[in-house]
Order: C-alpha cells, then sequence, then structure tokens
C-alpha cells in the first residue's frame, strides 16, 4: 500500500494548524478588544468559511491564486513558483476552511479570562507581551488547545476545496480524503475501505482528544478549604 | 508620602466625581455596591482612564489631563489588591510573588527577598503550591506579598476582606492590619462595611452615586455624620425626613414628632436620625424628647432584644423605630405594648443634603 496520501494529508493538516494557531489567536485576541460593530463584521468575515460550501472557498481561492490570477501571476513572476496543483496548494485550503475553529474557541476561551488577572499584571510591572503568553494562554489552554485538535482534524479531512486547488495526482497532491474519492471511483473497493479505516480512527482520537479535555475543562474548580490553624 | 485624586469620568447614566487628598496613613473609601469605589482605585491605578482632571502620587503626575499625561499602570507603582486577588492559577506562590520583583536585581537578591516575603507573611513551605490548594485567608497573604515584592508607592485595596467567610474574617483582618501597619505610603481601603472602616482607617470618604463627600476622621463619621448616606454608611437605623421646627428643634416627618436638637440647624437640613442605642426606654413620658410609641414586633437576638415600635407617624417603613436592648433591661420594662423613647437633644444627628 502506497502510504503518501497519509503522509501528505499528515504535513498539509500540520503546516496549516500551526498557521491557524498563531492567525486563529491574534484575530481572537484582537477582535474581542474592537468596537462592537466593527467586531460584528469581522466576526461574521472570519467564520464564514465554517458555514460555506467548501467548493465555494475553492471558487474563492482559484480566483485568487490561479495562474491567471493576481496572487498566482505575482508570486510565478516573483519567486517561481506556482500557487495550485502542488501540495502546499492544500495548506490555504484547509487553513481557510478550518480557521474559523480555532478563531471561535479562541474567542470563547478568551471571553471567559478575568480581566482582573491582566490588570494585576500591569500594575506588577508587566508587559502585555508578558501578559498574553505567561498569563492569558495558559489560563484559557484548555479552550485552545480543544480549538487547534478541531482545527486540525477539520484540515486533515477537507475535500473540497482542496480538491479545486490541488487536483489529484498520485503520489504529488493526493491526500487521505481525495484518494479516497479516486479509490472509489475506479471501483477499488478494498483500497478505499482501507483508507477509509485510517480515516476513522485518526478522527476517532481526535474526538476522544478534545472529549477528554472538555471533562478536565468542567471538573469544578478545587474550593478553597481553610487550614484549621485559620479556623480558629 | 501623599496622594492626591481630582478626577470625573462620564459613563453615560453613571458619572464619576471623585476628588481626595491624603498624606499617608489608611483612607476608607465607603459607599453602597455600583457607587464607583472601584471604578476609582481602577482610575488611580492606570487600568480606566478618567475624562478629566489629574492624580499626583507624592509629587509624581500619574495622570493630568491638562498636560496630557497618563502612565500606564506599569509605571505608577500601585499595588491593588483585587477583591479575589487575582492570583495567577497557572503558577506557583513562588512564580506569583516573583511576578512583581524587580527584575533588575541579580538572581540570588531575588531569591532572599522572595523568602524574607514568605517569612514575613507566614507563608513559608507553601512556596511551590497553588493558588487553588490554599485557603482564602493565604490567598490574601500570598496577593499581599506579591504587591510588597514589588515596592509599590501606594496600596489600593478592593474590599479586601469581602471574598471570606466570616469565620475567617477576624484572622485575616488581624495579619492584614500588620501589614497595613508596617506600609509607609498612603492606603486606600474600600469597602461598604462599617466596621471594617472603623477598624483599619483613620479618615473616611464617601461615596454617593459616583459622587465623593469632603474627608473626614472615622469618628465624626460615627459622632456627626454629615449626609443621609453618611448616616446609613455608619450603621444608622433610625431616620426620618425632617423639616426645622423652630432655630433649634426640627420636626422629624416620619415620625410625626417634634424634636428639640439642642444646637442650631444646619442650611439644608433634609433629615435626622438616631442611633438605635440613644433611645432611651421608659414606661412614662420622663425627659426631653419622649416619643409615645406601640410596640410592634420584639425580636429575640442571641445576646440581645429588638424592638420594633409604631411612632405616632405610622408603623410603616421610616415610621417605625429599632430599638435594641440588653434582654434584662427589656425583662424590668415588664414587656409593655405601649412605651415612651426619649433621646437627649445631642444624640439627634442632624442631616443635610449634599451640595
Amino acid at each position: 500500500m502506497d502510504w503518501y496520501p497519509l503522509y501528505n494529508s499528515l504535513r498539509i493538516a500540520a503546516v496549516s494548524t500551526v498557521l491557524i494557531f498563531f492567525l486563529g489567536l491574534f484575530a481572537a485576541y484582537y477582535v474581542a478588544k474592537l468596537p462592537r460593530l466593527v467586531k460584528g463584521i469581522l466576526d461574521v468575515i472570519l467564520t464564514l468559511p465554517l458555514v460555506l460550501p467548501p467548493t465555494v472557498v475553492g471558487y474563492f481561492l482559484l480566483r485568487l491564486m490561479g495562474p491567471k490570477r493576481v496572487l498566482g501571476i505575482w508570486f510565478l513572476d516573483t519567486f517561481g513558483i506556482k500557487l495550485t496543483m502542488v501540495w502546499y496548494s492544500a495548506i490555504f485550503a484547509s487553513a481557510v476552511v478550518a480557521f474559523p475553529l480555532m478563531y471561535r474557541t479562541a474567542r470563547g476561551a478568551f471571553e471567559s479570562f478575568d480581566p482582573d488577572l491582566a490588570y494585576a499584571a500591569q500594575t506588577l510591572g508587566r508587559s502585555n507581551t508578558w501578559i498574553f503568553w505567561r498569563v492569558r494562554l495558559p489560563y484559557c489552554r484548555q479552550g485552545i488547545i480543544a480549538g487547534t485538535v478541531l482545527a486540525f482534524a477539520r484540515a486533515l479531512g477537507e475535500y473540497g476545496a482542496t480538491s479545486m486547488i490541488a487536483g489529484y495526482t498520485p503520489g504529488r497532491t493526493a491526500t487521505i480524503s481525495t484518494t479516497v474519492y479516486q479509490l472509489w471511483r475506479t471501483g477499488d473497493d478494498v483500497s478505499a475501505y482501507r483508507w477509509v479505516m485510517v480515516n476513522i480512527v485518526i478522527s476517532a482520537v481526535v474526538l476522544l482528544t478534545v472529549n477528554m479535555l472538555e471533562r478536565k475543562d468542567r471538573r469544578p474548580k478545587k474550593r478553597a478549604v481553610p487550614a484549621p490553624e485559620e479556623v480558629l | 508620602m501623599s496622594l492626591l485624586v481630582d478626577i470625573e469620568k462620564d459613563f453615560g447614566p453613571f458619572h464619576l466625581k471623585v476628588a481626595f487628598e491624603t498624606s499617608g496613613g489608611t483612607l476608607g473609601l465607603l459607599g453602597a455596591s455600583g457607587c464607583g469605589k472601584s471604578m476609582t482605585l481602577k482610575c488611580i491605578a492606570g487600568i480606566v482612564t478618567p475624562d478629566r482632571g489629574r492624580i499626583v502620587l507624592d509629587g509624581r503626575t500619574l495622570f493630568d489631563r491638562e498636560q496630557k499625561i497618563d502612565l500606564p499602570p506599569q509605571k505608577r507603582r500601585v499595588g491593588y489588591l483585587f477583591q479575589n486577588y487575582a492570583l495567577f492559577p497557572n503558577m506557583t506562590v513562588e512564580q506569583n510573588i516573583l511576578t512583581g520583583m524587580d527584575r533588575s536585581l541579580s538572581k540570588a537578591e531575588r531569591q532572599k527577598r522572595l523568602s524574607e516575603i514568605l517569612d514575613r507573611l507566614f507563608l513559608t513551605g507553601l512556596g511551590r503550591r497553588r493558588p487553588s490548594q490554599l485557603s482564602g485567608g493565604q490567598q490574601q497573604r500570598v496577593a499581599l506579598a506579591r504587591i510588597l515584592a514589588s515596592e509599590p508607592d501606594v496600596l489600593l485595596m478592593d474590599e479586601p476582606l469581602s471574598a471570606l467567610d466570616s469565620y475567617l474574617k477576624w484572622q485575616v483582618e488581624l495579619e492584614l492590619m500588620d501589614v497595613l501597619d508596617q506600609f509607609h505610603g498612603p492606603t486606600l481601603f474600600v469597602t461598604h462595611s462599617r466596621d471594617e472602616v472603623y477598624h483599619f482607617c483613620s479618615n473616611v470618604c464617601v461615596l454617593e452615586g459616583g459622587r465623593s463627600q469632603p474627608m473626614e476622621p472615622v469618628d465624626v463619621l460615627f459622632r456627626a455624620p454629615a449626609t443621609l448616606s453618611a448616616c446609613l454608611l455608619s450603621g444608622c437605623k433610625n431616620i426620618s425626613r425632617a423639616r426645622p421646627a423652630g432655630p433649634a428643634s426640627v420636626e422629624a416627618l416620619d415620625w410625626g414628632v417634634t424634636l428639640d436638637c439642642g444646637t442650631a440647624l444646619p442650611e439644608r437640613l433634609s433629615h435626622i436620625g438616631v442611633r438605635a442605642h440613644f433611645l432611651r426606654p421608659s414606661r412614662t413620658a420622663e425627659g426631653p424628647n419622649a416619643i409615645p410609641c406601640k410596640v410592634l414586633r420584639v425580636i429575640d437576638n442571641v445576646f440581645s432584644m429588638v424592638i420594633m415600635v409604631a411612632t405616632p407617624g405610622g408603623d410603616q417603613s421610616f415610621s417605625r423605630l429599632r430599638l435594641e436592648l440588653a434582654k434584662d433591661t427589656w425583662a424590668a420594662l415588664g414587656d409593655p405594648q405601649t412605651l415612651y423613647l426619649s433621646v437627649a437633644p445631642k444624640d439627634v444627628l442632624l442631616l443635610q443634603d449634599p451640595k
């Protein structure tokens, strides 16, 4: 069995998850600070890829990055690289489609953050960057990890936009999801089942991880019990 | 060491206008919830920016609208004790305390100061714990240690005792008193509790609806509160609307009587108050200002009796008087249905509208 689709899917998902992690965090952090109207509009735009059909996302990406489109021409002229129909094209597709999952979960986590913690750190002389990485992120880490894992899973399973922008070339742009479609189309049920099983195992592991994180989150906060010497 | 605050901020329906100056010692900011106490502290700390005014700490201008000075919280050197202490839950006690320490010090020096401060606040041995593993009192000591390690010029205490169970409060209160006694800069102590003001503060500033009233010594607040809100906050429960009835007498509108108050009336007299323990009960009309009353209800307290009585003004809300007596005093009166309450002219609190 040729394991290239698994390898390709994993590297695409990994690179997109790294991108999404940082972009999602900063979008979540800064959007929360904006005035209400701007926040509402940006929120809709940033969440749209979650509800749009992936083919629509793929269409937009092709209009932007295709070989005869603005970005496509510029990248080809400047760096001599193609943006479509290569393995990393799928990174754009899965990053856009999976971004809202990270953005929304991170935003929810940030909203539950106690602002007094940030104020306390400020009065203690700490910079906002320090506060972000050392107080805010650790405080919200469960939500952020859950968002990252969900985004990774979504990126791994991306099909629609990927097939439009990266196509299916065995050994080059093939991912698990495009391979399953191709195997079904050519009637190779045995191989198709194998890839289906691989897909189910990966997704199950991801969901288990998310559930475990959520359970940890829901566990009631330990109430401070007074030491006996303080009661007396 | 002095702190001058004179600020204003508009929040739409709520308008904050606070002014006071303190030169060391503990100044209480006393007010009901939602009166702008915490907001005042946030303005001083630089978390909230006022619309107008200035804040000067020890000759150092922290904020001045006109000179366009607005130091960030990091540069203000204020020690802010939050109501829930705001300890970083992901860090140990030691890490929490080190957060505020001067980073230009050598590592050895910081460790030395850390162990000194742990020792001073009875936290030795708890350094590796996380805040969630500590009791409420210990959490407060960590928060204080963290503030003191940052060597602030002023302490801002935001209802420091309100998050504690009542049986812990007394012990924590004593420890907090020690810390405040050893601190050399001014301290602002925000609270809604008259007992805490009485225990901790030398001066007090009453806040009502976002406005500060003139600062006064604590004993004046309790002996002769100037306004209705100050009187209520000082714990007086017997209040009546009032209007002048003579050069030294007032008509208590809610109680339906005219009382001799023995002194000239203030200009904007609006209410009078009488503390429960200044009301003297008797079976017959004797003494000055005897108010004929009907007993409405007798409440048996742990160590005393609380008696609610109706005045000639009626038996609803402010027309009632509340009287607290030792159990044997009440028994000696013979559980009467009617009685006279008299109050000495000097014990009638004359309250005026704030400007």
